[in-house]
């Protein structure tokens, strides 16, 4: 899933500081199992931003509201008579989900609340790891599940570097090496022979800038082509 | 009438609302500063009672549960006091001050400490001042006045 953080109160607050009815967009998909952009999360940032101007003599109209996902025109679109009514949105989601609903409501300013940080897992209860970068070109079948283009800072695709001691990076000794992990792994499952294969070059061409992906089943629909 | 903070005590049912049943019971004298709302455990506390606890004008909150690995369900005692720390620390950005919210561990048995927690928060919430968003009525919407509310200004 998406792992986001969220901003400092401080920047918010700046953010919307003209307006005086605001609208905080939550998404109950990734940035609420995360603990940052869920419903509850929405709620703690109304209160807070309800009492902050409350200490500065002023009041403010903050509406609350938490959609299944805000990457998703589906969702967002019964909302637009209610966004309406708001001078501006903070937005809790992902930063696709920003600039989804940015797509629908285009005349209203919208601030993030949340810095995206990476597609990762959840290791326990409020701590997160990055184990995909999204590269488009996926390794896990060859390196036993295990992605050295994420985990290995130099992104090697053919063995570990020479920093690699005990089995732990050079660069972060806090954590252990990718290479030195896929060998363990591969080890276990019998599969050692797959190391036999030299892996080419990174396709980096496949990570350009902004990505697109039209499933086949409506490649005819959208026009296109391989 | 002097003004006497408000300060809500989030408790425990199993460990601090018993000792501040005994402390009741035993006759031991305390400031009248308290509003007790008990909880079954301290870990269902959520955040969000205690932003809406001060956005309704409570001076302080007082979070008070089962002492360090005597918690009846294990570990709500734990779970509320990294809640509270983050409270706190959300209090803190707005420019409220963490002062005014605090965690106590108090025995079944321990009413003395009930009374200690007590008197030391109304010591701290007298220090601090009524809580500064009650003079604007800033929220007096979301919050409709109590009943007998006014009796102290």
């Amino acid at each position: 899933m998406i792992i986001a953080e969220r901003k400092p109160f401080a920047e918010i607050e700046a953010a919307v500081a003209p307006y005086e009815k605001i609208l905080i967009l939550g998404c109950g998909t990734c940035v609420a199992v995360c603990l940052v952009g869920g419903e509850k999360e929405v709620g703690l940032l109304a209160s807070q931003l309800k009492l902050a101007a409350g200490l500065k003599g002023r009041r403010l109209e903050v509406g609350e509201i938490t959609v299944e996902r805000q990457c998703d025109l589906e969702f967002i679109q019964p909302l637009c008579d209610f966004i309406a009514d708001y001078d501006c949105i903070i937005s809790m989601a992902c930063g696709a989900g920003v600039q989804d609903l940015g797509r629908l409501c285009y005349m209203k300013p919208i601030f993030p609340a949340v810095n995206t940080s990476f597609i990762g897992v959840n290791l326990e209860a409020g701590n997160y790891a990055e184990r995909c970068l999204a590269c488009n070109h996926c390794y896990l079948g060859v390196t036993g599940g295990i992605c050295p283009v994420t985990m290995c800072p130099k992104g090697l695709l053919n063995g570990p570097c020479g920093g690699m001691l005990n089995g732990r990076c050079e660069v972060n000794p806090e954590n252990t090496c990718a290479w030195s992990d896929i060998f363990h792994r591969l080890e276990s499952q019998g599969r050692l022979e797959q190391l036999q294969e030299i892996l080419p070059l990174h396709p980096h061409h496949k990570r350009t800038t902004p990505g697109k992906v039209v499933h086949p089943a409506y490649k005819r629909r959208y026009g296109a082509h391989e | 009438m002097a003004w006497v903070p408000k300060i809500l005590a989030f408790v425990c049912t199993y460990c601090t609302y018993t000792a501040a049943d005994m402390a009741g019971s035993a006759r031991m004298q305390y400031p009248a500063t308290v509003r007790i709302v008990k909880y079954l455990c301290t870990g269902s506390i959520d955040i969000l009672h205690i932003l809406k606890a001060f956005e309704a004008g409570a001076d302080g909150v007082l979070v008070s549960g089962c002492e360090a690995g005597s918690c009846h369900f294990l570990e709500g005692n734990l779970r509320a006091r990294e809640r509270v720390e983050y409270a706190q620390h959300l209090l803190e950005e707005i420019g409220l001050g963490r002062g005014r919210l605090e965690m106590y561990e108090v025995a079944a048995s321990d009413a003395p400490k009930w009374v200690a927690a007590v008197k030391e928060m109304s010591a701290r919430i007298k220090e601090l001042g009524p809580n500064p968003l009650k003079g604007g009525r800033a929220l007096a919407a979301d919050f409709p006045e109590q009943p007998g509310a006014g009796m102290e200004a």
